[in-house]
């Protein structure tokens, strides 16, 4: 088991590696020059030249960025360009707001995804079944942006039963654990949880019909064991499967989110983002644009390393 | 007897399908009123009028409504199919030119360079669509253009990866082996030999690819990142009538109505062209 998880952990590293490049790279496809944002067009040469050289833009692009990696692996992120501020400050209050929601969102579209498609696999060509097959074709289709005005045209405008926009009363960008803060969490996490759901229940719906004929429940069928014991049998033969298109839709959800933050205007990464789009702020886009999807890598990684807890064969492969 | 393309063994099975035919009809009627639009649209798409603004739905000589700027719904509805389709088509059409011949490069040369191409595209996986796409159309400055480079972006890695996968294992069968030695070139043995296993199971991606395009790119609209107004676009319109939700909520809900229905209807005539070429079987 350790040599598996080092070998994963191997196997990782480089692409960690290449997504830092990317990142690093996204200053160098934006238009103009990056000292733009800093420094006014009519600047003086000499000013200029001081500039660059206090941001480092006068060294090589490998030096620069193997400068930018060192200081990135201790957590400096480098300052807004926008606010002046820390990058790794104001990224890490977005981060754990959107992972709070991508999170609550995740795991309840898995699960219901899980519960459905099991119902559906059981009772194949039913009614369940039908409900199943619309859904996950629903799931993947609809823009999830959209979902969430729908959501919040029914559920306030017309019903106001839930808060349409923020995370907490009075515009509070903080996540605390009571009543007002719950309620605003309840529409953008049902909406991001659409996103996996229709995939995790037409997998969960393939793998239980797949799995009820093989040879191996109908033996247990024959030895006389109960639809109870079967389940166990059965769940634990299909958790791999499940565990991998769960991270990678989780992954997604997480991209998503950017959009359906949008929607409700949750202080997460999606406002941060569009903030540091549009004011031009180069460091803090890259900032947001690395650690999403440092945990985007990391959740992959974490996958890979459940698997075989679940199912020892895994590890050999 | 007489023989039947594969082609024509699909379509046959695909008109025999209700399912992906009513999708199709549906995806018909969008396209042709969004191509016609200048024809059948009832009115000027940028023609603003202060004294119409959020008509509702069903109003005299507005039949959808107006939008925020007083502009007829309908007209602007037709006329942004255009843009909005076009973000579901291109993007896709590009990435499966650029991501096949990739593919196919990689697979068929192999060894080294197939490894380096594969693993700098593995990072790429390491981004979640959504957020590759708004990284890059972000970086590159809002625009329409902008926006299709960066979706084509984010397809491209995952055609090269199928391309490659089946051009890997398609190398090592013996009748290709047969030509190169009966000295066909490395040029037409991929045109006639290859080609022809690696573009079924691409095009079916592909199509899958289509309503992943449209809602992406209409997203980016949607986010400020892509089209800019006063440009009729399914996302854009989504985006500047969210102030409206609460006065005339039908109204505002409509461009994103309409991308769900292309999006379901691209899903479905994907599954069935999915399903009417596994006829080899």
């Amino acid at each position: 088991m350790f040599s598996y998880v080092f070998k994963r952990l191997l196997l990782t590293l480089p692409i960690a590696l290449g997504v830092t490049l990317v990142a690093f790279m996204l200053v160098y496809i934006a238009p103009g020059d990056p000292l733009n944002a800093v420094a006014p067009a009519d600047a003086p040469v000499e000013v200029i030249e001081a500039l660059k050289s206090a941001y480092g833009l006068d060294k090589p692009l490998p030096v620069q960025y193997g400068k930018w990696l060192l200081r990135a692996v201790q957590g400096d992120l480098g300052k807004s360009i926008a606010s002046g501020r820390e990058v790794a400050t104001e990224v890490m209050s977005a981060v754990s707001n959107t992972l709070l929601l991508a999170g609550v969102a995740g795991f309840s579209g898995v699960l219901v995804g899980c519960v459905l498609g099991a119902l559906a696999g059981y009772w194949h060509g039913g009614f369940i079944d039908r409900l199943a097959t619309l859904l996950s074709v629903v799931g993947v289709s609809i823009p999830h942006y959209w979902l969430g005005l729908v959501l919040t045209i029914i559920f306030s405008t017309w019903l106001g039963w839930f808060p349409a926009m923020g995370a907490g009363p009075g515009g509070s960008a903080e996540w605390a654990f009571d009543y007002a803060h719950l309620q605003h969490l309840v529409l953008p996490a049902l909406t991001l949880s659409v996103i996996p759901l229709g995939i995790i229940t037409r997998t969960v719906r393939a793998l239980v019909a797949d799995m009820l004929e093989q040879e191996f429940v109908i033996a247990l069928r024959a030895r006389g064991l109960g639809n109870r014991a079967i389940f166990r049998h059965v769940a634990k033969n299909a958790a791999p499967t499940i565990l991998a298109v769960a991270g990678l839709q989780i992954g997604y959800l997480m991209g998503g989110s950017i959009l359906v933050e949008t929607v409700f205007a949750w202080p997460g990464t999606g406002f941060l983002l569009n903030t540091a789009i549009f004011q031009r702020d180069i460091p803090l886009l890259q900032g947001t644009i690395l650690v999403l999807c440092m945990f985007f890598v990391a959740l992959n990684l974490l996958v890979d390393i459940l698997q075989p807890l679940i199912d020892p064969r895994m590890e050999r492969a | 007897m007489p023989s039947r393309s594969f082609w024509f063994v699909v379509l046959r099975q695909l008109r025999q399908d209700p399912v992906a035919m009513t999708a199709a009809l549906v995806l018909l009627v969008i396209i042709g009123a969004a191509i016609f639009a200048p024809w059948l649209a009832p009115a000027d798409p940028y023609k603003a009028s202060m004294l119409e603004r959020l008509l509702p739905v069903g109003s005299p000589g507005h039949w959808l409504g107006t939008d925020e700027l007083g502009r007829d719904m309908l007209t602007r509805l037709m006329y942004g199919g255009r843009l909005s389709l076009l973000m579901g088509v291109v993007p896709v059409l590009a990435a499966f030119l650029a991501g096949t011949s990739i593919g196919l490069f990689a697979g068929y040369v192999g060894g080294r360079i197939n490894m380096v191409i594969m693993r700098m595209l593995d990072v790429f996986y390491a981004f979640p669509s959504v957020l590759l796409a708004v990284a890059v159309a972000g970086a590159l400055g809002p625009g329409m253009s902008n926006s299709l480079i960066a979706l084509t972006l984010v397809f491209v890695p995952q055609v090269v990866r199928i391309a490659e996968s089946v051009t890997t294992q398609v190398r090592r069968l013996e009748y290709i082996e047969a030509a190169r030695m009966s000295g066909s070139s490395v040029f037409s043995i991929i045109r006639v030999h290859v080609l022809g296993n690696v573009l079924g199971p691409v095009f079916v991606y592909a199509t899958g690819l289509l309503s992943v395009s449209m809602i992406l790119g209409s997203g980016l609209s949607f986010l400020g990142l892509g089209v800019k107004p006063p440009e009729p676009e399914w996302g854009l319109m989504l985006n500047t009538l969210r102030s409206a939700i609460f006065r005339n909520p039908l109204v505002a809900a409509l461009p994103g109505a309409l991308i769900f229905f292309t999006s379901i209807a691209f899903n479905l005539l994907a599954d069935g062209v999915r399903s009417a070429m596994d006829v080899r079987r």
